[in-house]
Protein backbone atom coordinates (compact mmCIF):
# COMPACT_ATOMS: atom_id res chain seq x y z
CA UNK A 1 0.00 0.00 0.00
CA UNK A 2 2.95 2.25 0.47
CA UNK A 3 3.62 4.76 -2.21
CA UNK A 4 0.06 4.66 -3.43
CA UNK A 5 -0.18 8.35 -2.83
CA UNK A 6 -1.72 9.02 -6.20
CA UNK A 7 -5.11 7.95 -4.95
CA UNK A 8 -5.44 11.27 -3.20
CA UNK A 9 -3.56 14.47 -2.83
CA UNK A 10 -1.00 14.32 -0.04
CA UNK A 11 -2.71 15.25 3.18
CA UNK A 12 -0.92 17.80 5.30
CA UNK A 13 -3.42 18.06 8.07
CA UNK A 14 -6.27 15.72 8.73
CA UNK A 15 -9.25 17.75 7.45
CA UNK A 16 -11.55 16.22 10.03
CA UNK A 17 -9.12 16.84 12.87
CA UNK A 18 -9.35 13.23 14.11
CA UNK A 19 -6.30 11.81 15.87
CA UNK A 20 -4.75 8.61 14.49
CA UNK A 21 -6.22 5.44 15.98
CA UNK A 22 -2.88 4.36 17.44
CA UNK A 23 0.02 6.40 18.66
CA UNK A 24 2.95 6.81 16.32
CA UNK A 25 0.87 6.39 13.19
CA UNK A 26 1.13 9.01 10.50
CA UNK A 27 -1.72 9.87 8.15
CA UNK A 28 -0.46 9.38 4.60
CA UNK A 29 -3.58 9.89 2.56
CA UNK A 30 -7.32 10.02 2.48
CA UNK A 31 -8.56 7.67 -0.19
CA UNK A 32 -12.16 7.43 -1.30
CA UNK A 33 -13.35 5.25 1.51
CA UNK A 34 -10.63 5.04 4.09
CA UNK A 35 -7.77 6.89 5.70
CA UNK A 36 -4.36 5.33 5.36
CA UNK A 37 -1.82 5.62 8.15
CA UNK A 38 1.77 4.45 8.19
CA UNK A 39 3.75 3.28 11.19
CA UNK A 40 5.05 0.29 13.10
CA UNK A 41 2.97 -2.64 14.28
CA UNK A 42 4.81 -5.23 16.38
CA UNK A 43 8.05 -3.95 14.93
CA UNK A 44 7.05 -4.21 11.27
CA UNK A 45 6.42 -1.39 8.81
CA UNK A 46 2.65 -1.26 8.58
CA UNK A 47 -0.08 0.51 6.70
CA UNK A 48 -3.29 0.91 8.61
CA UNK A 49 -6.48 1.33 6.65
CA UNK A 50 -9.26 2.88 8.68
CA UNK A 51 -12.81 2.98 7.36
CA UNK A 52 -13.88 6.01 9.34
CA UNK A 53 -17.58 6.82 9.58
CA UNK A 54 -18.78 8.76 6.55
CA UNK A 55 -21.00 11.43 7.93
CA UNK A 56 -22.84 11.98 4.67
CA UNK A 57 -24.33 8.48 4.95
CA UNK A 58 -27.13 7.39 7.25
CA UNK A 59 -25.36 5.88 10.32
CA UNK A 60 -27.09 2.50 9.93
CA UNK A 61 -26.17 2.26 6.27
CA UNK A 62 -22.65 3.46 7.01
CA UNK A 63 -21.98 0.87 9.69
CA UNK A 64 -23.40 -1.89 7.49
CA UNK A 65 -21.16 -0.94 4.57
CA UNK A 66 -17.98 -0.31 6.56
CA UNK A 67 -18.23 -3.55 8.44
CA UNK A 68 -19.00 -5.61 5.36
CA UNK A 69 -16.18 -4.07 3.37
CA UNK A 70 -13.59 -4.47 6.12
CA UNK A 71 -14.45 -8.15 6.48
CA UNK A 72 -14.53 -8.68 2.73
CA UNK A 73 -11.22 -6.95 2.20
CA UNK A 74 -9.45 -9.13 4.78
CA UNK A 75 -11.02 -12.29 3.36
CA UNK A 76 -10.13 -11.50 -0.24
CA UNK A 77 -6.54 -10.55 0.56
CA UNK A 78 -6.11 -13.94 2.23
CA UNK A 79 -7.76 -15.71 -0.67
CA UNK A 80 -5.40 -13.99 -3.10
CA UNK A 81 -2.32 -14.95 -1.16
CA UNK A 82 -3.50 -18.55 -0.84
CA UNK A 83 -3.90 -18.64 -4.62
CA UNK A 84 -0.40 -17.27 -5.14
CA UNK A 85 -1.58 -13.82 -6.25
CA UNK A 86 0.60 -11.10 -4.82
CA UNK A 87 -1.22 -8.95 -2.24
CA UNK A 88 -0.20 -7.31 1.03
CA UNK A 89 -0.02 -9.48 4.18
CA UNK A 90 -2.85 -8.94 6.65
CA UNK A 91 -1.40 -8.46 10.15
CA UNK A 92 -4.50 -7.68 12.12
CA UNK A 93 -8.17 -6.81 11.69
CA UNK A 94 -10.07 -4.64 14.14
CA UNK A 95 -13.76 -5.24 13.46
CA UNK A 96 -14.89 -2.71 16.06
CA UNK A 97 -13.10 0.27 14.57
CA UNK A 98 -13.29 -1.19 11.02
CA UNK A 99 -9.58 -1.06 10.37
CA UNK A 100 -7.05 -3.42 8.85
CA UNK A 101 -3.33 -3.56 9.56
CA UNK A 102 -1.42 -4.46 6.41
CA UNK A 103 2.12 -5.04 5.26
CA UNK A 104 3.73 -1.77 4.13
CA UNK A 105 5.47 -2.44 0.83
CA UNK A 106 8.09 0.26 1.04
CA UNK A 107 9.00 1.87 -2.27
CA UNK A 108 6.08 0.55 -4.29
CA UNK A 109 4.46 2.57 -7.07
CA UNK A 110 0.90 2.56 -8.39
CA UNK A 111 0.42 1.32 -11.94
CA UNK A 112 -1.29 4.65 -12.61
CA UNK A 113 1.84 6.64 -11.74
CA UNK A 114 4.05 4.18 -13.57
CA UNK A 115 2.07 4.48 -16.82
CA UNK A 116 2.02 8.27 -16.59
CA UNK A 117 5.78 8.45 -15.95
CA UNK A 118 6.53 6.05 -18.81
CA UNK A 119 4.33 8.06 -21.16
CA UNK A 120 5.99 11.31 -20.12
CA UNK A 121 9.46 9.93 -20.64
CA UNK A 122 8.34 9.17 -24.22
CA UNK A 123 9.81 5.72 -24.17
CA UNK A 124 8.69 2.42 -22.82
CA UNK A 125 5.76 1.47 -25.06
CA UNK A 126 7.11 -2.06 -25.05
CA UNK A 127 7.43 -2.12 -21.27
CA UNK A 128 3.87 -0.82 -21.03
CA UNK A 129 2.63 -3.62 -23.30
CA UNK A 130 4.45 -6.07 -21.05
CA UNK A 131 2.83 -4.46 -18.01
CA UNK A 132 -0.62 -4.68 -19.62
CA UNK A 133 -0.03 -8.38 -20.24
CA UNK A 134 1.00 -8.89 -16.63
CA UNK A 135 -2.22 -7.20 -15.51
CA UNK A 136 -4.22 -9.47 -17.83
CA UNK A 137 -2.47 -12.50 -16.39
CA UNK A 138 -3.01 -11.62 -12.73
CA UNK A 139 -6.68 -10.79 -13.33
CA UNK A 140 -7.17 -14.10 -15.12
CA UNK A 141 -5.75 -15.88 -12.09
CA UNK A 142 -7.94 -13.90 -9.74
CA UNK A 143 -11.11 -14.56 -11.75
CA UNK A 144 -10.27 -18.24 -12.05
CA UNK A 145 -10.36 -18.24 -8.24
CA UNK A 146 -13.91 -16.82 -8.57
CA UNK A 147 -12.75 -13.64 -6.89
CA UNK A 148 -14.25 -10.44 -8.31
CA UNK A 149 -12.37 -7.28 -7.28
CA UNK A 150 -15.22 -4.81 -7.71
CA UNK A 151 -13.07 -1.68 -8.02
CA UNK A 152 -10.34 -2.28 -10.55
CA UNK A 153 -8.42 0.87 -11.47
CA UNK A 154 -4.78 1.53 -12.16
CA UNK A 155 -4.60 3.14 -8.69
CA UNK A 156 -5.48 -0.17 -7.08
CA UNK A 157 -2.55 -2.06 -8.58
CA UNK A 158 0.93 -1.60 -7.19
CA UNK A 159 4.39 -2.47 -8.49
CA UNK A 160 6.78 -3.91 -5.93
CA UNK A 161 10.25 -2.38 -5.89
CA UNK A 162 12.29 -2.45 -8.03
CA UNK A 163 9.44 -1.39 -10.28
CA UNK A 164 11.26 -2.33 -13.51
CA UNK A 165 10.61 -5.99 -12.64
CA UNK A 166 6.89 -5.33 -13.12
CA UNK A 167 5.93 -7.40 -10.12
CA UNK A 168 2.25 -6.65 -9.65
CA UNK A 169 0.27 -6.55 -6.47
CA UNK A 170 -3.48 -6.04 -6.06
CA UNK A 171 -4.94 -3.88 -3.29
CA UNK A 172 -8.23 -2.30 -2.17
CA UNK A 173 -10.55 -5.28 -2.03
CA UNK A 174 -13.34 -3.50 -0.14
CA UNK A 175 -15.88 -4.01 -2.93
CA UNK A 176 -14.77 -7.53 -3.76
CA UNK A 177 -16.93 -10.63 -3.61
CA UNK A 178 -16.93 -14.28 -4.57
CA UNK A 179 -18.83 -15.20 -7.73
CA UNK A 180 -18.73 -17.83 -10.41
CA UNK A 181 -20.90 -15.78 -12.78
CA UNK A 182 -19.34 -14.60 -16.05
CA UNK A 183 -21.57 -11.51 -15.73
CA UNK A 184 -19.80 -10.38 -12.54
CA UNK A 185 -16.35 -10.97 -14.01
CA UNK A 186 -17.35 -9.21 -17.23
CA UNK A 187 -18.50 -6.16 -15.27
CA UNK A 188 -15.20 -6.27 -13.33
CA UNK A 189 -13.30 -5.97 -16.62
CA UNK A 190 -15.72 -3.31 -17.89
CA UNK A 191 -15.13 -1.18 -14.79
CA UNK A 192 -11.38 -1.49 -15.34
CA UNK A 193 -11.68 -0.68 -19.04
CA UNK A 194 -13.47 2.58 -18.34
CA UNK A 195 -11.17 3.58 -15.50
CA UNK A 196 -8.13 2.66 -17.61
CA UNK A 197 -9.12 4.54 -20.75
CA UNK A 198 -10.42 7.63 -18.94
CA UNK A 199 -7.33 7.89 -16.74
CA UNK A 200 -4.87 7.17 -19.54
CA UNK A 201 -6.22 8.65 -22.79
CA UNK A 202 -5.20 6.98 -26.06
CA UNK A 203 -4.17 3.67 -24.55
CA UNK A 204 -6.67 1.46 -26.39
CA UNK A 205 -3.85 -0.74 -27.70
CA UNK A 206 -2.61 -1.35 -24.17
CA UNK A 207 -6.00 -2.43 -22.95
CA UNK A 208 -6.37 -4.71 -25.94
CA UNK A 209 -3.08 -6.40 -25.05
CA UNK A 210 -4.36 -6.81 -21.51
CA UNK A 211 -7.57 -8.50 -22.65
CA UNK A 212 -5.73 -10.72 -25.11
CA UNK A 213 -3.48 -12.01 -22.38
CA UNK A 214 -6.46 -12.39 -20.03
CA UNK A 215 -8.27 -14.52 -22.63
CA UNK A 216 -5.25 -16.71 -23.15
CA UNK A 217 -4.42 -17.12 -19.47
CA UNK A 218 -7.88 -17.72 -18.02
CA UNK A 219 -9.49 -21.13 -18.24
CA UNK A 220 -12.96 -19.58 -18.10
CA UNK A 221 -12.47 -16.53 -20.30
CA UNK A 222 -14.79 -17.22 -23.24
CA UNK A 223 -18.13 -16.53 -21.47
CA UNK A 224 -16.54 -13.65 -19.53
CA UNK A 225 -15.39 -11.83 -22.67
CA UNK A 226 -18.80 -12.46 -24.22
CA UNK A 227 -20.43 -10.81 -21.20
CA UNK A 228 -17.95 -7.93 -21.37
CA UNK A 229 -19.08 -7.25 -24.95
CA UNK A 230 -22.69 -7.31 -23.78
CA UNK A 231 -22.10 -4.95 -20.86
CA UNK A 232 -20.26 -2.51 -23.14
CA UNK A 233 -23.33 -2.28 -25.35
CA UNK A 234 -25.50 -1.60 -22.32
CA UNK A 235 -23.35 1.39 -21.45
CA UNK A 236 -22.97 2.80 -24.94
CA UNK A 237 -26.27 2.22 -26.63
CA UNK A 238 -28.57 2.82 -23.74
CA UNK A 239 -30.93 5.58 -24.73
CA UNK A 240 -30.10 8.65 -22.70
CA UNK A 241 -32.91 11.06 -22.19
CA UNK A 242 -32.93 14.24 -20.13
CA UNK B 1 -19.49 39.99 -28.03
CA UNK B 2 -21.35 37.10 -29.64
CA UNK B 3 -24.97 36.54 -28.60
CA UNK B 4 -26.20 32.96 -28.84
CA UNK B 5 -29.76 31.65 -28.57
CA UNK B 6 -30.19 28.05 -27.40
CA UNK B 7 -33.09 25.65 -28.02
CA UNK B 8 -33.56 22.69 -25.65
CA UNK B 9 -36.28 20.05 -25.82
CA UNK B 10 -34.67 16.63 -25.41
CA UNK B 11 -37.13 15.46 -22.71
CA UNK B 12 -40.27 16.89 -21.11
CA UNK B 13 -39.04 20.49 -20.84
CA UNK B 14 -38.93 22.99 -23.65
CA UNK B 15 -36.60 25.90 -22.96
CA UNK B 16 -35.12 28.74 -24.99
CA UNK B 17 -32.35 30.87 -23.56
CA UNK B 18 -30.17 33.71 -24.74
CA UNK B 19 -26.60 34.18 -23.53
CA UNK B 20 -24.13 37.01 -24.16
CA UNK B 21 -20.57 36.47 -22.93
CA UNK B 22 -21.47 34.56 -19.81
CA UNK B 23 -24.56 36.63 -19.07
CA UNK B 24 -27.97 34.94 -19.22
CA UNK B 25 -30.31 37.48 -20.86
CA UNK B 26 -33.42 35.30 -20.79
CA UNK B 27 -34.28 31.67 -20.10
CA UNK B 28 -38.03 30.86 -20.29
CA UNK B 29 -39.21 27.26 -20.01
CA UNK B 30 -42.33 25.06 -20.05
CA UNK B 31 -42.73 21.56 -18.60
CA UNK B 32 -44.97 18.81 -19.89
CA UNK B 33 -46.55 17.32 -16.76
CA UNK B 34 -48.31 13.94 -16.92
CA UNK B 35 -50.93 12.57 -14.49
CA UNK B 36 -49.73 10.59 -11.41
CA UNK B 37 -48.69 7.05 -12.25
CA UNK B 38 -47.73 7.94 -15.82
CA UNK B 39 -44.49 8.81 -17.55
CA UNK B 40 -44.15 11.06 -20.59
CA UNK B 41 -44.31 9.44 -24.02
CA UNK B 42 -42.25 10.76 -26.95
CA UNK B 43 -45.18 11.59 -29.25
CA UNK B 44 -47.19 13.44 -26.60
CA UNK B 45 -44.11 15.29 -25.43
CA UNK B 46 -43.30 16.42 -28.98
CA UNK B 47 -46.90 17.62 -29.36
CA UNK B 48 -46.56 19.62 -26.16
CA UNK B 49 -43.31 21.22 -27.37
CA UNK B 50 -44.83 22.02 -30.78
CA UNK B 51 -47.76 23.76 -29.18
CA UNK B 52 -45.67 26.18 -27.13
CA UNK B 53 -42.25 26.55 -28.79
CA UNK B 54 -43.13 29.78 -30.62
CA UNK B 55 -44.59 31.39 -27.50
CA UNK B 56 -41.43 30.51 -25.55
CA UNK B 57 -39.27 31.88 -28.39
CA UNK B 58 -41.16 35.19 -28.35
CA UNK B 59 -40.77 35.36 -24.56
CA UNK B 60 -37.03 34.71 -24.80
CA UNK B 61 -36.50 37.53 -27.30
CA UNK B 62 -38.78 40.00 -25.48
CA UNK B 63 -37.29 39.32 -22.07
CA UNK B 64 -33.79 39.83 -23.46
CA UNK B 65 -34.97 42.96 -25.30
CA UNK B 66 -33.41 41.69 -28.53
CA UNK B 67 -34.41 41.41 -32.18
CA UNK B 68 -33.52 38.43 -34.37
CA UNK B 69 -30.80 40.46 -36.12
CA UNK B 70 -28.99 40.93 -32.76
CA UNK B 71 -28.44 37.16 -32.46
CA UNK B 72 -25.12 35.82 -33.76
CA UNK B 73 -25.76 32.06 -33.72
CA UNK B 74 -28.53 29.53 -33.10
CA UNK B 75 -27.68 26.57 -30.85
CA UNK B 76 -29.92 23.51 -30.45
CA UNK B 77 -29.75 20.15 -28.68
CA UNK B 78 -28.42 17.55 -31.09
CA UNK B 79 -28.80 14.76 -28.53
CA UNK B 80 -29.01 12.63 -26.49
CA UNK B 81 -32.69 12.51 -25.74
CA UNK B 82 -36.06 11.36 -27.01
CA UNK B 83 -36.28 11.35 -30.81
CA UNK B 84 -39.60 13.07 -31.42
CA UNK B 85 -39.10 16.03 -29.05
CA UNK B 86 -35.51 16.49 -30.31
CA UNK B 87 -36.66 16.61 -33.94
CA UNK B 88 -39.44 19.08 -33.15
CA UNK B 89 -37.11 21.56 -31.52
CA UNK B 90 -34.33 21.07 -34.08
CA UNK B 91 -36.75 21.92 -36.90
CA UNK B 92 -37.63 25.21 -35.24
CA UNK B 93 -33.95 26.02 -34.64
CA UNK B 94 -33.06 25.20 -38.25
CA UNK B 95 -35.95 27.29 -39.56
CA UNK B 96 -35.14 30.43 -37.58
CA UNK B 97 -31.44 30.08 -38.38
CA UNK B 98 -32.26 30.14 -42.09
CA UNK B 99 -34.85 32.92 -41.75
CA UNK B 100 -32.41 35.07 -39.82
CA UNK B 101 -29.36 33.99 -41.83
CA UNK B 102 -27.40 32.85 -38.74
CA UNK B 103 -25.07 29.86 -38.28
CA UNK B 104 -26.27 26.72 -36.47
CA UNK B 105 -24.56 24.98 -33.54
CA UNK B 106 -25.48 21.37 -32.66
CA UNK B 107 -24.87 20.92 -28.93
CA UNK B 108 -24.47 17.78 -26.83
CA UNK B 109 -27.04 18.05 -24.06
CA UNK B 110 -24.69 16.70 -21.34
CA UNK B 111 -21.94 19.15 -22.32
CA UNK B 112 -24.58 21.89 -22.07
CA UNK B 113 -25.20 20.95 -18.43
CA UNK B 114 -21.48 20.94 -17.64
CA UNK B 115 -20.77 24.30 -19.30
CA UNK B 116 -23.75 25.93 -17.62
CA UNK B 117 -22.63 24.54 -14.25
CA UNK B 118 -19.13 25.89 -14.77
CA UNK B 119 -20.48 29.30 -15.82
CA UNK B 120 -22.94 29.71 -12.95
CA UNK B 121 -20.69 28.40 -10.16
CA UNK B 122 -17.28 29.51 -11.38
CA UNK B 123 -15.84 26.01 -10.81
CA UNK B 124 -12.59 25.76 -12.76
CA UNK B 125 -11.88 22.08 -13.30
CA UNK B 126 -14.42 20.12 -11.29
CA UNK B 127 -15.26 16.45 -11.12
CA UNK B 128 -18.83 16.55 -12.41
CA UNK B 129 -21.71 14.44 -11.16
CA UNK B 130 -24.37 14.60 -13.86
CA UNK B 131 -27.65 13.21 -12.59
CA UNK B 132 -31.01 13.44 -14.34
CA UNK B 133 -33.92 11.40 -15.58
CA UNK B 134 -31.86 9.79 -18.31
CA UNK B 135 -28.25 10.19 -17.20
CA UNK B 136 -26.02 9.28 -14.32
CA UNK B 137 -22.36 9.97 -15.00
CA UNK B 138 -19.23 11.02 -13.15
CA UNK B 139 -17.18 13.11 -15.54
CA UNK B 140 -13.78 14.77 -15.47
CA UNK B 141 -12.03 16.77 -18.17
CA UNK B 142 -8.75 15.76 -19.71
CA UNK B 143 -7.13 16.30 -23.11
CA UNK B 144 -10.09 17.91 -24.93
CA UNK B 145 -12.75 15.47 -23.79
CA UNK B 146 -15.17 15.21 -20.93
CA UNK B 147 -14.24 11.70 -19.91
CA UNK B 148 -16.72 9.42 -18.22
CA UNK B 149 -15.11 7.84 -15.16
CA UNK B 150 -18.22 6.26 -13.80
CA UNK B 151 -21.83 5.86 -14.82
CA UNK B 152 -24.88 3.74 -14.30
CA UNK B 153 -24.69 0.37 -15.95
CA UNK B 154 -28.47 0.19 -16.29
CA UNK B 155 -31.07 2.90 -15.56
CA UNK B 156 -30.47 6.52 -14.54
CA UNK B 157 -31.03 7.69 -10.98
CA UNK B 158 -33.83 10.05 -12.03
CA UNK B 159 -35.52 7.25 -13.91
CA UNK B 160 -35.36 5.12 -10.76
CA UNK B 161 -36.96 7.93 -8.72
CA UNK B 162 -39.62 8.66 -11.38
CA UNK B 163 -40.63 5.03 -11.67
CA UNK B 164 -40.77 4.65 -7.90
CA UNK B 165 -43.08 7.70 -7.84
CA UNK B 166 -45.38 5.88 -10.27
CA UNK B 167 -45.53 2.87 -7.94
CA UNK B 168 -46.78 5.08 -5.09
CA UNK B 169 -48.81 7.31 -7.48
CA UNK B 170 -46.91 10.39 -6.34
CA UNK B 171 -47.74 13.55 -8.32
CA UNK B 172 -45.60 14.53 -11.32
CA UNK B 173 -46.26 18.22 -10.63
CA UNK B 174 -43.85 20.01 -10.60
CA UNK B 175 -41.74 16.83 -10.82
CA UNK B 176 -41.80 13.41 -9.18
CA UNK B 177 -38.32 13.94 -7.75
CA UNK B 178 -39.35 17.16 -6.01
CA UNK B 179 -42.33 15.48 -4.38
CA UNK B 180 -40.24 12.50 -3.25
CA UNK B 181 -37.78 14.96 -1.71
CA UNK B 182 -40.55 16.68 0.27
CA UNK B 183 -41.98 13.36 1.47
CA UNK B 184 -38.52 12.07 2.41
CA UNK B 185 -38.14 14.96 4.86
CA UNK B 186 -40.87 13.32 6.95
CA UNK B 187 -39.39 9.83 6.73
CA UNK B 188 -37.94 8.26 9.90
CA UNK B 189 -37.18 4.63 9.34
CA UNK B 190 -34.40 3.39 7.08
CA UNK B 191 -35.68 0.40 5.12
CA UNK B 192 -32.80 -1.78 4.00
CA UNK B 193 -32.36 -1.68 0.21
CA UNK B 194 -29.72 -3.17 -2.09
CA UNK B 195 -26.59 -1.03 -2.42
CA UNK B 196 -24.75 -1.60 -5.69
CA UNK B 197 -21.48 0.18 -6.36
CA UNK B 198 -19.06 -1.36 -8.86
CA UNK B 199 -15.88 0.66 -8.77
CA UNK B 200 -16.92 4.05 -10.10
CA UNK B 201 -20.06 2.60 -11.67
CA UNK B 202 -23.46 2.10 -10.08
CA UNK B 203 -26.54 0.01 -10.78
CA UNK B 204 -30.08 1.07 -9.86
CA UNK B 205 -32.33 -1.48 -11.56
CA UNK B 206 -32.04 -3.99 -8.70
CA UNK B 207 -33.05 -1.37 -6.14
CA UNK B 208 -36.07 -0.41 -8.24
CA UNK B 209 -37.24 -4.02 -8.68
CA UNK B 210 -36.72 -4.63 -4.97
CA UNK B 211 -38.71 -1.61 -3.84
CA UNK B 212 -41.44 -2.25 -6.45
CA UNK B 213 -41.68 -5.73 -5.02
CA UNK B 214 -41.84 -4.87 -1.32
CA UNK B 215 -43.47 -1.40 -1.28
CA UNK B 216 -47.15 -2.35 -1.27
CA UNK B 217 -46.60 -5.36 0.97
CA UNK B 218 -44.72 -3.32 3.59
CA UNK B 219 -47.20 -0.46 3.41
CA UNK B 220 -50.29 -2.63 3.82
CA UNK B 221 -48.63 -4.52 6.69
CA UNK B 222 -47.94 -1.17 8.37
CA UNK B 223 -44.19 -1.84 8.52
CA UNK B 224 -43.34 1.55 7.09
CA UNK B 225 -44.94 4.68 5.66
CA UNK B 226 -44.67 6.03 2.10
CA UNK B 227 -42.49 8.77 3.60
CA UNK B 228 -40.11 6.14 5.05
CA UNK B 229 -39.77 4.57 1.60
CA UNK B 230 -38.99 7.93 -0.03
CA UNK B 231 -36.45 8.63 2.70
CA UNK B 232 -34.79 5.20 2.43
CA UNK B 233 -34.65 5.34 -1.34
CA UNK B 234 -33.04 8.80 -1.33
CA UNK B 235 -30.55 7.91 1.40
CA UNK B 236 -29.46 4.78 -0.45
CA UNK B 237 -29.32 6.18 -4.00
CA UNK B 238 -27.57 9.38 -2.98
CA UNK B 239 -25.01 7.58 -0.79
CA UNK B 240 -24.07 5.56 -3.88
CA UNK B 241 -23.74 8.73 -5.99
CA UNK B 242 -21.61 10.53 -3.41
CA UNK B 243 -19.44 7.46 -3.03
CA UNK B 244 -18.62 7.14 -6.75
CA UNK B 245 -18.01 10.88 -7.00
CA UNK B 246 -15.56 10.65 -4.10
CA UNK B 247 -13.90 7.65 -5.72
CA UNK B 248 -13.41 9.60 -8.94
CA UNK B 249 -12.09 12.62 -7.04
CA UNK B 250 -9.60 10.45 -5.17
CA UNK B 251 -8.56 8.74 -8.39
CA UNK B 252 -8.02 11.97 -10.36
CA UNK B 253 -6.75 14.04 -7.42
CA UNK B 254 -9.49 16.61 -7.90
CA UNK B 255 -10.52 19.12 -5.22
CA UNK B 256 -13.72 20.46 -6.79
CA UNK B 257 -17.07 18.75 -7.25
CA UNK B 258 -19.93 20.07 -9.37
CA UNK B 259 -23.45 18.65 -9.45
CA UNK B 260 -25.54 19.22 -12.59
CA UNK B 261 -28.74 17.78 -14.06
CA UNK B 262 -32.31 17.72 -12.79
CA UNK B 263 -31.67 15.46 -9.77
CA UNK B 264 -28.84 17.85 -8.85
CA UNK B 265 -31.28 20.37 -7.40
CA UNK B 266 -32.25 17.90 -4.65
CA UNK B 267 -31.08 19.59 -1.47
CA UNK B 268 -30.42 16.36 0.40
CA UNK B 269 -28.06 15.23 -2.37
CA UNK B 270 -26.31 18.61 -2.24
CA UNK B 271 -26.04 18.36 1.54
CA UNK B 272 -24.52 14.87 1.43
CA UNK B 273 -22.08 15.88 -1.29
CA UNK B 274 -21.13 18.96 0.74
CA UNK B 275 -20.28 16.84 3.79
CA UNK B 276 -18.16 14.50 1.67
CA UNK B 277 -16.27 17.44 0.15
CA UNK B 278 -15.64 19.05 3.54
CA UNK B 279 -14.31 15.77 4.94
CA UNK B 280 -11.70 15.62 2.21
CA UNK B 281 -10.88 19.32 2.04
CA UNK B 282 -12.59 19.87 -1.32
CA UNK B 283 -15.19 22.38 -2.52
CA UNK B 284 -18.71 21.67 -3.72
CA UNK B 285 -20.40 23.65 -6.47
CA UNK B 286 -24.09 23.29 -7.15
CA UNK B 287 -26.83 25.27 -8.83
CA UNK B 288 -30.55 25.67 -8.25
CA UNK B 289 -33.52 24.47 -10.29
CA UNK B 290 -33.26 27.32 -12.85
CA UNK B 291 -30.01 25.92 -14.21
CA UNK B 292 -29.93 22.31 -12.93
CA UNK B 293 -33.12 21.35 -14.73
CA UNK B 294 -32.99 21.32 -18.53
CA UNK B 295 -33.10 24.86 -19.92
CA UNK B 296 -32.30 26.81 -23.06
CA UNK B 297 -29.48 28.91 -21.64
CA UNK B 298 -27.28 25.85 -21.05
CA UNK B 299 -27.50 24.98 -24.75
CA UNK B 300 -26.80 28.61 -25.62
CA UNK B 301 -23.78 28.66 -23.28
CA UNK B 302 -22.22 25.46 -24.69
CA UNK B 303 -23.01 26.82 -28.17
CA UNK B 304 -21.32 30.10 -27.26
CA UNK B 305 -18.15 28.20 -26.26
CA UNK B 306 -18.22 26.23 -29.53
CA UNK B 307 -18.84 29.38 -31.58
CA UNK B 308 -16.00 31.21 -29.82
CA UNK B 309 -13.58 28.39 -30.69
CA UNK B 310 -14.63 28.50 -34.35
CA UNK B 311 -17.09 25.61 -34.55
CA UNK B 312 -20.32 25.79 -36.54
CA UNK B 313 -22.69 23.04 -37.68
CA UNK B 314 -23.50 22.95 -41.40
CA UNK B 315 -27.19 22.64 -42.30
CA UNK B 316 -26.70 19.13 -43.70
CA UNK B 317 -25.06 18.08 -40.41
CA UNK B 318 -27.81 19.51 -38.24
CA UNK B 319 -29.55 16.15 -37.70
CA UNK B 320 -30.35 14.90 -34.23
CA UNK B 321 -29.37 11.67 -32.50
CA UNK B 322 -30.96 9.88 -29.54
CA UNK B 323 -27.60 8.44 -28.48
CA UNK B 324 -24.77 10.86 -28.13
CA UNK B 325 -22.18 10.18 -25.45
CA UNK B 326 -20.56 12.98 -23.49
CA UNK B 327 -17.09 11.74 -24.43
CA UNK B 328 -17.81 11.87 -28.18
CA UNK B 329 -17.56 15.66 -28.21
CA UNK B 330 -14.20 17.23 -28.92
CA UNK B 331 -13.91 20.09 -26.44
CA UNK B 332 -12.13 22.67 -28.59
CA UNK B 333 -12.69 25.54 -26.16
CA UNK B 334 -10.63 24.27 -23.21
CA UNK B 335 -6.88 23.71 -22.82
Amino acid sequence: MAGSNSKARPVEADPSGCPPPMEGLQLIQQGAEARLYRGQFLGRPTVMKLRFPKRYRHPTLDERLSHKRTAQEARSLLRCRRAGISAPVVYFVDYVANCIYLEDVVGSLTVRDYIISQQQSGEGTSSLILLAEKIGEILARMHDEDLVHGDLTTSNMLLRPPVENLELMLVDFGLSFISTLPEDKGVDLYVLEKAFLSTHPNTEALFEALLKKYSAASKKSIPVIKKLDEVRLRGRKRSMVG
Amino acid sequence: MPIVIGFEGSANKIGIGIVRDGEVLSNPRRTYVTPPGQGFLPGDTARHHRSCVLTVLREALEEAGLKPQDIDAVAFTKGPGMGAPLVTVAIVARTVAQLWGKPLLGVNHCVGHIEMGRLVTGAKNPTVLYVSGGNTQVIAYSEHRYRIFGETIDIAVGNCLDRFARVLKISNDPSPGYNIEQMAKKGQKLVELPYTVKGMDVSFSGILSHIEDVAHRMLSAGQCTPEDLCFSLQETLFAMLVEITERAMAHTGSSEALIVGGVGCNERLQEMMGIMCRERGARLFATDERFCIDNGAMIAQAGWEMFRSGQVTALEDSWITQRYRTDEVEVTWRD
